[in-house]
């Protein structure tokens, strides 16, 4: 399978034109004016279908494969979500319309911000991040603006785990904070007497994962959120795993000042080969006023948008609308078909389908990196074993794993458990999918012992084989050139 | 490789070599080459800057990770190594001597005696790779 | 259940197989003290039936208004082909390619944006995209930062015709790392910056200037003199622009002797709907030199073990992943599914399409231009050239303008008075290739009736 470059499908003079009028701008000065036509294919409209059908081809997706993406939450995305949210009305409405004109568009987002509130545990919701990165950004901008609006200037170290998405410390350091890293316990449980030892008055906050990367659930966390606020500073949960805990346990109740949520993950939209995400975000009532905005609000019976005039001390705008609207309306719409039953079946079910394929694996002798813990909605296999043993390792079995026809686990994340495989099934997947993901990672366990090779060299069926990052880093091929005639 | 009994080093994997001139040469371990996998690029410290002991100067990066250098002597710069330009790998292949990164002229020369000797280095790498 | 395929029988054979009695046993993990009650806010559920009768009311509350505003979100026709394909679920529910060999489509087609993107601003490389206009202008202002090794003083300087809200947001995201922002004021009569204003600047360490093109009022800056100063005065240059307009205008690498270096914009116009207000795309290319500096997904085309051409994502060593807290920026996931759209609506158009749009957007804001300002009351603000957005002033105030005329299914411009209340009763318009002679004339008539 091989499919050329759009641009070497192109002719000069063949277009697609049929779209558009033809009109003349000789208004525009020519000093200010373009001279060469850009790099743009010349193909017709039925090149252009075919090729971007072809490419879409080349790829593994959850509607073609079991995509087991560890804290990435591939769930089925429901096609009423996309539908629905392409309604022409929603599709063509410009973010300066008058709100008049968008009561329908603002009702739903208000209703999605009071169901984020149930299930969360805040006090308020503000949707605007675009990604999950973003809302850890307005977070930790929160927490820092909080403890500024009081004077306490010398807070400014963000406290995060050895096990933490490497999103953690690089928002850190976005918000000008310092940032202090602790360990956790064999057990996966953070080190409270670590933590004990680098709270002070320069602590801004925590950043916490629960149930953490490390795919078990944080049983101390009250004692943590007791800590970290006896110390003055405040407690950011990052909702990369909140499938896990769905209408179980509450951020909120947990004692976070502070929360993130990935709507791509827990609520369905989504992830569209990377983006777009949405990183709502919940505060307790310490950080109502420092909320990005806009908000959704009411007055009378008419929704609005709340601005820096409602909200003055907001740590301000981080998009240059009211963020990713599409995506909040297909959440909005998943959330309205699960209800409040569903919401709750969520993360049982994301729970019992990682418990089973956990048990099954070790049954089929696959070594769990935390023996002794309850699987959350995920859960980490080590190959340490098979690697010193057979010679393969944990890139190997991903691999492999592509030539039976599943996408790979996370791979090498978190960073400090060795030739680890990061699983997460979610709830939408069939015990018969799990069990054939179980035969496949006996063969290839097998594979590791009869044929090595043949995992060090997959994947075999792919439209490519492994690819030379090293080459790609050092020659850098970023953009097609055409050939100089 | 066995590590050059003439060089001090840092426990962050930098080397350290006085020259007969009494600049010093740095650049970083066989045991750090090695852990970082191929190089594709170097960013080298420019010649002219003043750096204290302990300064991130400059950057090593491989496809899986990236990592800083940091000066084991106070002083300015006053070459760097161009060929890491185009060849990175130079130190992978010969990180003790073509792998050099930057020469600098110190200006406390106490420093350097506080630097681990090769022995004391090499138990350190030894206790990392396991 | 709506979307859990589980039968009693496989959740007993399954609870068997871990050993547990039921599914709450797998909670048992949590403090008992910590477990939340009903979610008694939480709406019952809805069928798929009911909840797309209850999303047609909501869209039908809304209409369709004829749209009158640009104002960094445009109103294109988007031709069928573009959203049937990015519809496909080999697109919308792939994640970020991190397998490789399993996202070669995704990879490709990154690899083919980031070439038109680099070509359509005249740069040498671009990213896979940021979240949007605005914040991709705190990220190349962040990038400038760290680019422009000589600099110290973090100082950028911005127009104030720049998007008065991409100056809040580079505020917002990029002011927590001490960046020193100063305002630079336009001329009254050209609505444009003037580079002998520039000169208060002379002999001092600035970091990068701002430049937007066409800026937030539509006019066109003379962005030639104005790269050319920050040149010669030591400052790196970010543009911003709009895409569309780069069919009819001269490239940001194009600007001055050396060109620009850093070009952020607003990726919307290409294929992707107004959609109030997102998803949209944030684009970004730059010089190769500053490649490492740049943040953002990178792919490269490479070879595979057979020696056959592939695609991968490169240069990963900025990446929050692995640099953590020295990462370029904490992005990770970024606006994929919207660049796919772009992709496909720059390879639909080709160079003589999106000439097409770009021109006639610029005929049709002429002659809404010329409709309206025939109207008692109403006249244009600045001289000079513009792109495809005008401003105009009214008689009286704006808003009970805007909102009479939103009763009569009108959108008709963004009211400039919250952040240009020195230009009166202003009034941001724009028409597009979407908008028709019937529709202009409608327009025109109905704020005559208003202004009579």
């Amino acid at each position: 399978m091989h499919e050329k470059l759009i641009f070497e499908h192109s002719r000069t003079g063949r277009t697609a034109t049929a779209q558009f009028p033809a009109a003349e701008a000789a208004d525009i000065p020519a000093g200010l004016r373009r001279k060469q036509r850009p790099l743009l294919p010349e193909v017709s409209e039925l090149q252009v279908v075919r090729h971007f059908t072809r490419l879409s081809q080349l790829n593994f997706s959850i509607d073609t494969h079991f995509y087991p993406l560890g804290s990435c939450t591939m769930k089925y995305n429901p096609r009423a979500c996309n539908a629905l949210a392409m309604l022409p009305e929603f599709l063509s409405r410009h973010p300066y319309a008058p709100e008049a004109t968008g009561q329908g568009l603002l009702g739903c987002l208000y209703e999605l911000q009071e169901m984020l509130l149930e299930v969360t545990g805040m006090q308020g919701v503000s949707l605007t991040p675009m990604a999950g990165a973003q809302g850890e950004f307005a977070g930790v901008a929160m927490m820092r603006a909080y403890h500024q609006s009081r004077g306490d200037l010398a807070r400014v170290e963000i406290i995060v785990p050895d096990a933490a998405h490497g999103t953690n410390p690089a928002t850190a350091t976005m918000c000008g904070c310092k940032v202090v890293e602790i360990p956790s316990l064999p057990n996966g449980d953070i080190d409270i007497d670590a933590l004990k030892r680098v709270v002070g008055p320069a602590t801004a906050g925590i950043m916490l994962t629960n149930p953490s990367t490390l795919g078990v659930f944080e049983r101390r966390i009250a004692e943590v959120a007791g800590i970290v606020h006896d110390a003055g500073g405040l407690l950011y949960y990052d909702g990369a795993n909140l499938n896990a805990i769905l209408g179980k346990v509450r951020p909120g109740d947990m004692g976070f000042d502070v929360i993130h949520m990935n709507l791509h993950k827990t609520f369905s939209t989504p992830h569209g080969g990377g983006g777009p995400g949405s990183g709502a975000v919940g505060v307790g009532k310490r950080l109502l006023p420092f909320m990005p905005i806009p908000v959704v609000g009411t007055q009378g019976n008419q929704y609005r948008w709340l601005t820096e005039k409602d909200l003055p001390q907001s740590i301000g705008r981080l998009s240059g609308f009211m963020g990713n609207a599409g995506v909040l309306l297909r959440a909005y719409i998943y959330m309205r078909m699960l209800g409040r039953p569903g919401m709750q079946r969520v993360s049982e079910y994301a729970t019992l389908n990682a418990n089973y394929l956990l048990a099954r694996l070790k049954a089929a002798g696959f070594d769990a990196a935390y023996t002794d813990r309850r699987a959350s909605h995920e859960f980490i296999i080590t190959l340490k074993r098979q690697s010193r043993e057979l010679g393969v390792s944990a890139m190997d079995f991903a691999k492999r794993l592509l030539d039976y026809g599943f996408h790979a686990p996370t791979t090498y994340f978190p960073l400090l458990v060795p030739e680890c495989l990061l699983i997460e099934p979610t709830e939408t997947e069939a015990k018969e999918e799990l069990d054939g993901f179980v035969d496949a990672m006996i063969a290839i366990l097998a594979e590791a012992s009869s044929d090595p090779d043949k995992l060090h060299s997959a994947p075999h069926t792919l439209p490519v084989r492994r690819l030379d990052d090293v080459r790609a880093a050092k020659q850098l091929d970023l953009t097609w050139k055409p050939a100089q005639a | 490789m066995t590590t050059p009994a003439d060089l001090k080093f840092l426990k962050s994997h930098e080397w350290a070599r006085t020259e007969s001139d009494g600049t010093v040469t740095i650049g970083i371990s066989d045991h750090a080459q090695n852990a970082l996998g191929d190089l594709v690029f170097v960013d080298v410290p420019e010649v002219g800057k003043t750096l204290a002991a302990g300064d991130a100067c400059a950057v090593v990066e491989s496809v899986k990770a990236a990592s800083d250098v940091y000066s084991p002597v106070s002083g300015e710069v006053i070459a760097n190594n161009d060929a890491l330009g185009a060849t990175p790998e130079l130190i992978n292949t010969d990180p003790y001597g073509a792998g050099w990164i930057a020469r600098i002229r110190p200006s406390n020369a106490a420093e350097l005696a506080k630097l681990l000797d090769a022995a004391a280095y090499d138990q350190i790498a030894a206790a990392e790779g396991h | 259940m709506p979307f859990i395929p589980h039968t009693d029988a496989d959740v007993r054979d399954m609870l068997a197989t871990i050993g547990v009695p039921n599914i709450d046993a797998l909670f048992d993990e949590i403090p008992s003290s910590l477990r939340c009650g009903v979610l008694a806010c939480i709406p019952e559920a809805l069928t798929e039936m009911d909840v797309g009768r209850l999303m047609q009311e909501r869209a039908a509350q809304d209409g369709r208004p004829l749209n009158f505003i640009g104002a960094g979100a445009y109103e294109h026709h988007i031709p069928a082909a573009v959203w049937s394909i990015v519809s496909r679920g080999e697109f919308y529910s792939a994640y970020t390619p991190y397998q490789a060999e399993a996202s070669q489509g995704t990879l490709q087609l990154l690899y083919e944006y980031q070439t038109m993107i680099a070509s359509l601003t005249g740069m040498q490389v671009a990213n896979a995209s940021l979240y949007d206009g605005a914040s991709a202008v705190a990220e190349a202002a962040l990038m400038a930062v760290r680019a422009h090794r000589r600099s110290t003083s973090a100082r950028i300087l911005m127009p104030t015709t720049l998007n008065p809200v991409y100056r809040q947001v580079t505020r917002a995201i990029a002011g927590n790392q001490s960046l020193n922002f100063e305002m630079l004021p336009y001329v009254p009569g050209s609505g444009t910056i003037d580079a002998t204003a520039l000169d208060k600047w002379k002999g001092q360490d600035v970091t990068a200037l701002v430049i937007q093109q066409p800026n937030f009022f539509g006019q066109l800056e003379d962005v030639d003199a104005l790269t050319d100063w920050a040149h010669a005065n030591g400052a790196l240059v970010i543009a911003v622009v709009n895409p569309t307009s780069l069919a009819l205008l001269k490239p940001p690498g194009e600007w001055g002797q050396k060109g620009v270096d850093i070009v952020v914009g607003e990726g919307q116009p290409l294929g992707v709907p107004l959609a109030g207000g997102g998803p949209y795309i944030g684009f970004m290319t730059t010089r190769m030199e500053h490649v490492r500096q740049m943040p953002g997904r990178i792919v490269g085309r490479t070879l595979d073990l057979d020696g056959k051409p592939g695609f991968t994502l490169t240069l990963q060593a900025r990446e929050q992943h692995i640099r953590r807290s020295k990462a370029t920026s904490n992005i990770c996931t970024n606006q994929g599914l919207l660049v796919t759209a772009a992709t496909i609506y720059l390879s639909l158009v080709g160079p003589e399409g999106l000439e097409r749009v770009a021109a006639a957007s610029q005929a049709r804001t002429r002659e809404l231009v010329a409709a309206l300002t025939k109207v008692r009351g109403v006249r244009a603000v600045f001289n000079g050239p513009r792109f495809h957005e005008a401003v105009l002033t009214l008689d009286r105030p704006v808003g009970p303008v805007l909102e009479a005329l939103a009763v009569q299914g009108i959108v008709g411009g963004y009211s400039l008075a919250e952040h240009y209340p020195e230009l009166g009763n202003a009034l941001l318009v724009c028409a597009t290739e979407t908008r028709n002679s019937n529709d202009i004339a409608r327009y025109a008539a109905a704020l005559a009736s208003l202004l009579s």
